[in-house]
């Protein structure tokens, strides 16, 4: 983004927080962005800086426990977003749900406007999509150096008078309809993004000292409002695919039963993978799973410790703050004792004297989500005969999945890399339109499916999800991590990676969808500590059977 | 941050403070979600209003439209579960007034996020500690008794959650037995859930408490898309130009309501209607009972908001999608939706 744009968006912020909402800033913490959250100054709302953690009574107020027991009178304190404030959100990356819809009724309903500092690194990070539709403004400091920025100066007077002006600037007639026609033809569905572009243009217009928008100004209040949100959805289209690497001389035939394949419809080849996998595929992998608990994994999803929610453990001492919950009768009880003793050295007139060494924590256990990573080789060996097959499987798993309330993530490898379709959801309707629309063609880079694959199951891992990891290919990995397509380097890095997925000590499924059952491919995973199921035209009684022994269930 | 860049304060265009919500009658198009809202405020047995679709098409400010329509309630004066007669609040509120009054009918935001504490009550920890005695604080379910409890993002609410809100949805009563209390108080209301199901799907079994269930889409035509924002841009620039015409059609549709609540035991319901209903339900094979009885009612209701004397085959027709469509026995990977299904065997069983 020209730094330009960035500081007229800031303006713009500036001048009518509350009609544009806030900013989405996409940038690791830099002495650029500095720059930007120094500007932020001369917005006319008190800052308040907001951290993903942030507790309810933070936000909202509520009783000050450690004050009330300190006094002996019920002590209030202020929330947050009692008062109008330019909130600003770091680490927006890591906000959870509940956060975010906080933070979106506050936009909603209240004076307030949000600054959010998104550090996403990964793919799959980011901030949740309740907030990006409501906030105004994006900036994104990617590739913009040092060097082309400088101070930002923002004109603290010509700013007031804009804002004086800001009430009394009018929109011409049709502006409204010619922005919301934009927004349509650009696919931005939703509507708060042309109400945001009527706020920016009129603060643009006041900003210029104008009492009309002009074209001028719709112009611009598109570019900041509508640039960012007029992301292409992601193609389902093929694309240009660089040649598969020469095929092995024992390839040909197969590759020729594979040409043949590719007539039937598609249709039926879903149904057919419908009949050949087995339903129970997922609950028995939970079975192996409770096998391999030594591992840290458990049918159910990991335990963990919080102080929030879950099965209740015992209490123990602890400070009160950062979310934890008293435990008031093991408190009451921890006071009792000492009663007399602590009247007798403090006389006081209060009912109960607590001190800090009594207070009490509640503890709590919970099951963590399951997430299960679909890794998908739709390159041109798969694609032709076995990708709709291995996306019916796909989808009798995500049938199982949807059943036990499980997260799903879909991630494809073809050509020279991987791709993460979808990062972890539990919508299926997504899932299914994404894989609906997964091309194929291309080699076989397996290994870069793994890693791809890995990196999604460790990324849900510190989200505290539970990850599973479900890889359908039929083994013929031709392109290693590199990209070149060199067979030896390739099954050498597949390796490499079943080995680092076995460290982990995720569970995975491996699945082959060749039509010959390949050895090389069950020697990876039980290199992964995997179980291993054959998916050639088998029946699925066989396959349910070698499944329950794979899974040592 | 150093001194000469410490923040200064510079007041805003003054805007009116505390506005009312947007009204309903100037939402825009969604009809089947403005029909299904004004069905439960006319009959509240109906069971709520679930309303799932894209970001930004007005489902929370129907809902919070939605106040604005609901006639008023009676209830003792300072009773925290609003009961109707004095001897129906609760020993442990220690109501000491038997005044009735007349409010509006809540409609309690639950909040994503939200502990158990705040729903279900606890212990009132400022009384506890201040002045030693045990005490409940109600939550969010007693301030819902005889209103309505709104669930925005309903389906990314937490398991445990979902799991309380159920039991209490069945059985009609808040049971608290936690930190030394031993409390129970009534808890009916209505669920009005909203979400996008491309964020998560809703568990079945939540899915089914709802009534009803509509699915709204962002509108495609270009002019519905311009109305829209030229009304939501006058209600937010033009707030007291804006209010009084649209508050005035509030008033109007809320008259209505009324009018539909009094004619509604009288209404005559033929055997025919009910046949109907049982043989839609059948060749829909939708699981239990409670499908033809949503039907029935949401029937008679909109029989009633039509000033008909008769329930009839139109007027089942008009809510059978709302009233049956999530509770088909779901096949997850269906792309055309339960709706549809609905409407092609309507055209069968109905003609």
């Amino acid at each position: 983004m020209e730094w330009d744009r960035i500081t007229l968006a800031l303006n713009v912020l500036a001048i009518d927080p509350e009609g544009v909402k806030g900013l989405w800033l996409r940038a690791r913490a830099s002495a650029v962005r500095d720059r930007i959250t120094t500007a932020l100054a001369a917005l006319p709302l008190p800052l308040v800086r907001l951290h993903p953690g942030v507790a309810d009574d933070a936000l909202y107020g509520g009783l000050d426990l450690s004050a009330t027991l300190a006094t002996g009178r019920p002590v209030q304190s202020r929330g947050l977003l009692s008062s109008p404030a330019a909130l600003i959100l770091t680490m927006a990356e890591r906000v959870p749900p509940g956060l975010s819809a906080r933070l979106a009724h506050a936009l909603d309903t209240r004076r307030h406007c949000l600054i959010a500092l998104d550090e996403a690194a990964e793919d799959g990070e980011g901030l949740p999509a309740a907030l990006t539709d409501r906030l105004g403004l994006f900036v994104d400091l990617d590739g913009l150096a040092w060097s082309d920025t400088t101070d930002i100066f923002m004109n603290i007077n010509t700013l007031s008078k804009a804002r004086a002006r800001l009430p009394s600037v009018t929109l011409p007639p049709d502006a409204a309809s010619a922005l919301t026609r934009a927004a349509a033809e650009l696919g931005i569905r939703s509507l708060r993004a042309p109400l945001l572009a009527m706020a920016a243009a009129r603060a643009l217009a006041a900003h210029a000292g104008r009492d009309t928008v002009g074209d001028n100004d719709l112009q611009q209040a598109a570019e900041l409002i509508y640039g960012h949100r007029a992301l292409p959805l992601p193609d389902a289209t093929a694309q240009d695919q660089p040649e598969p690497p020469p095929p092995d001389p024992g390839e040909d035939q197969a590759q020729d039963m594979e040409h043949q394949a590719q007539s039937i419809p598609e249709e039926m080849l879903v149904e057919a993978a419908r009949a050949a996998l087995p339903a129970d595929l997922l609950a028995q992998l939970a079975a192996g799973r409770a096998a391999r608990s030594a591992k840290g994994a458990t049918g159910t999803g990991a335990e963990r410790g919080g102080n929030r929610r879950g099965r209740p453990l015992p209490s123990r001492p602890g400070k009160l703050g950062s979310g934890a919950r008293l435990d008031l009768v093991a408190t009451l009880r921890a006071a009792a004792p000492w009663q007399p003793l602590r009247r007798r050295t403090a006389p006081s007139d209060a009912v109960l004297l607590v001190r800090a060494s009594d207070i009490r924590i509640k503890r709590f256990v919970e099951a963590s989500d399951r997430v299960l990573i679909f890794a998908v080789d739709a390159s041109g060996s798969a694609a032709f005969a076995r990708l709709a097959e291995a996306k019916g499987a796909v989808e009798l798993l995500l049938a199982a999945a949807y059943a036990r309330r499980d997260h799903v993530a879909l991630v494809a490898f073809r050509g020279t890399g991987a791709e993460v379709i979808l990062p972890p959801t539990r919508s299926l309707v997504q899932t299914k339109r994404r894989l609906a629309g997964l091309p194929g063609g291309g080699g076989t880079p397996l290994a870069a499916g793994m890693q791809a694959a890995m990196a999604t199951a460790t990324l849900a891992r510190a989200r505290g999800l539970t990850p599973t990891i479900a890889l359908l290919t039929d083994g013929r990995g031709n392109i290693a991590l590199d990209g070149s397509a060199n067979r030896a380097q390739a099954e050498e890095d597949a390796l490499r990676l079943a080995r680092a997925i076995r460290a982990t000590g995720m569970p995975a499924v491996v699945i082959d969808t060749a039509n010959r059952p390949q050895p090389s491919l069950a020697a990876m995973a039980r290199a992964m500590d995997a179980p291993y199921l054959a998916l050639p035209r088998a029946d699925a009684r066989r396959l349910s059977g070698v499944l329950g022994a794979a899974l040592g269930g | 941050m150093p001194a000469d860049t410490a923040p200064k304060i510079h007041a805003l265009p003054s805007r009116a403070a505390p506005r009312q919500p947007f009204p309903f009658s100037a939402i825009v198009g969604q009809q089947a979600m403005k029909q299904a809202m004004v069905l439960t405020a006319i009959d509240p047995a109906i069971g709520g209003v679930l309303v799932f679709g894209d970001r930004g098409t007005g489902k929370s400010t129907a809902v919070r439209a939605l106040a604005a329509l609901l006639p008023e309630i009676d209830a003792v004066e300072g009773c925290p579960v609003n009961s109707a007669r004095a001897d129906q609040c609760p020993d442990w509120a220690q109501v000491t007034s038997t005044q009735i009054i007349r409010k509006p009918t809540p409609v309690v935001d639950l909040p994503l996020g939200v502990t158990e504490d705040r729903v279900v009550g606890a212990l009132d920890i400022e009384r506890a500690l201040t002045r030693g005695e045990k005490a409940f604080e109600p939550g969010l379910l007693a301030r819902a008794n005889r209103g309505y409890l709104y669930i925005d993002e309903v389906n990314l609410l937490e398991d445990h959650i979902v799991d309380l809100l159920l039991d209490v949805a069945q059985s009609g009563e808040n049971v608290v037995e936690r930190e030394g209390l031993s409390i129970r108080h009534a808890a009916r209301f209505v669920l009005v859930g909203s979400g996008n199901p491309e964020e998560g799907e809703l568990r079945p079994q939540l899915l089914d408490r709802f009534g009803l269930s509509v699915e709204v889409t962002s509108p495609r035509d270009v002019d519905t898309r311009v109305e829209v924002i030229l009304r939501r841009d006058a209600y937010e620039t033009g707030y007291d130009a804006f209010m009084p015409d649209w508050q005035a059609a509030d008033a109007a549709l809320q008259a209505r309501i009324l009018a539909a609540r009094a004619a509604l035991p009288a209404l005559k319901t033929p055997a025919t209607v009910l046949h109907d209903c049982a043989s839609l339900c059948i060749a829909l094979g939708s699981d239990g009972l409670r499908g033809e009885l949503t039907l029935l009612r949401a029937a008679r209701a909109q029989a009633a908001f039509d000033g008909d004397a008769t329930v009839g085959r139109a007027h089942l027709k008009a809510v059978a999608v709302m009233a049956l469509s999530h509770r088909l026995r779901r096949d997850p990977l269906d792309e055309a939706g339960s709706g549809v299904r609905v409407v092609r065997m309507l055209d069968e069983v109905l003609p």
